[in-house]
């Protein structure tokens, strides 16, 4: 499953790096500590967060991961976006809280 | 052994703008390197604690990698405060970081576990007042 087909499934909005959407997501991982989620999320997760400061993009870069989600409407600061756009991470928020966003895309994953 | 690879990083305490950078051009060179997912994924992740504690502790700090046939080495050494109680800091969920550090998401107490538990080979030392030494070792082959 893409990150172009879980967007379109759950109505996402996706900030930036649109052009990486064909990214394969193979799993996620919720988490807001940071060292939680160097040490336990894999490549090619989509990874939840309600953290929005610029260090998630080092994360997501360094994990390798498919794409960052901010759950429950948190929008990401400017200096986090204009990171993202140059890491080529792709933000994306929604207002759904973690728990339903993280409950609808393991569906998707499990059927597909 | 002969060093196949090595190469430093110099971290800035306080700087969490670049945050993670040293990490991630670590891993690249890793990878380049051919070495295994498994020894770079560890690596990573010890790398990235250590830059991290740099910058949330100390004033500044280096980073040696060092490749060689049988491992991959990473030597972090700082100027900074140093800990006093070496036993107590490696403990999981153990730690002083401020509560602007917390807001970011850092200071869980989790990073010198983490980097001991991806570590086959792992030492520290530290003078109070100093600051701190890490030496890392993780096998390439398994053990
Ligand atoms: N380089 C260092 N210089 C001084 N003190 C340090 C250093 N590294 C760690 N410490 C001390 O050890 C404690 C535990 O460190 P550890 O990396 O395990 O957790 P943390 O940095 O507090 O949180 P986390 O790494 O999970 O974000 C720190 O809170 C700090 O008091
Ligand atoms: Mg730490």
């Amino acid at each position: 499953m893409t990150l172009a087909d879980i967007a379109k499934k759950l109505n996402l909005r996706v900030l930036c790096c649109t052009d990486r959407l064909d990214r394969v997501v193979s799993g996620g991982y919720v988490g807001d500590l940071l060292s939680d989620v160097i040490a336990n999320s894999r490549a090619g997760d989509i990874w939840i967060t309600r953290q929005s400061h610029r260090n998630i993009v080092a994360v997501a870069s360094l994990k390798e991961h498919a794409a960052v989600i901010l759950a429950l409407g948190k929008e990401p600061d400017d200096e986090t976006l204009e990171k993202a756009t140059d890491e080529g991470v792709p933000l994306i928020v929604t207002n759904l809280s973690g728990f339903e966003v993280a409950g609808r895309i393991y569906e998707l994953l499990t059927r597909s | 052994m002969n060093r196949s690879y090595e190469k430093t990083f110099s971290v800035e305490g306080g700087n969490f703008d670049n945050a993670g950078m040293a990490s991630i051009e670590i891993k690249k060179i890793l990878k380049d390197l051919q070495i295994s997912d498994d020894v770079v994924r560890k690596a990573a992740i010890a790398v990235y604690e250590s830059e991290l504690n740099i910058i949330s502790y100390a004033r500044n700090g280096h980073i040696t990698l060092y490749v060689t046939d049988d491992a991959v080495n990473v030597d972090v050494r700082d100027e900074g405060p140093g800990i006093e109680d070496i036993e107590l800091a490696m403990k999981p969920g153990y730690s002083t970081a401020t509560e602007q550090i917390r807001q970011m998401g850092f200071g869980a107490g989790m990073g010198l576990y983490n980097i001991k538990t991806c570590s086959d080979r792992f030492e520290i030392s530290s003078t109070v007042g100093e600051g701190t030494h890490l030496s890392i070792k993780i096998n390439r082959n398994g053990q």
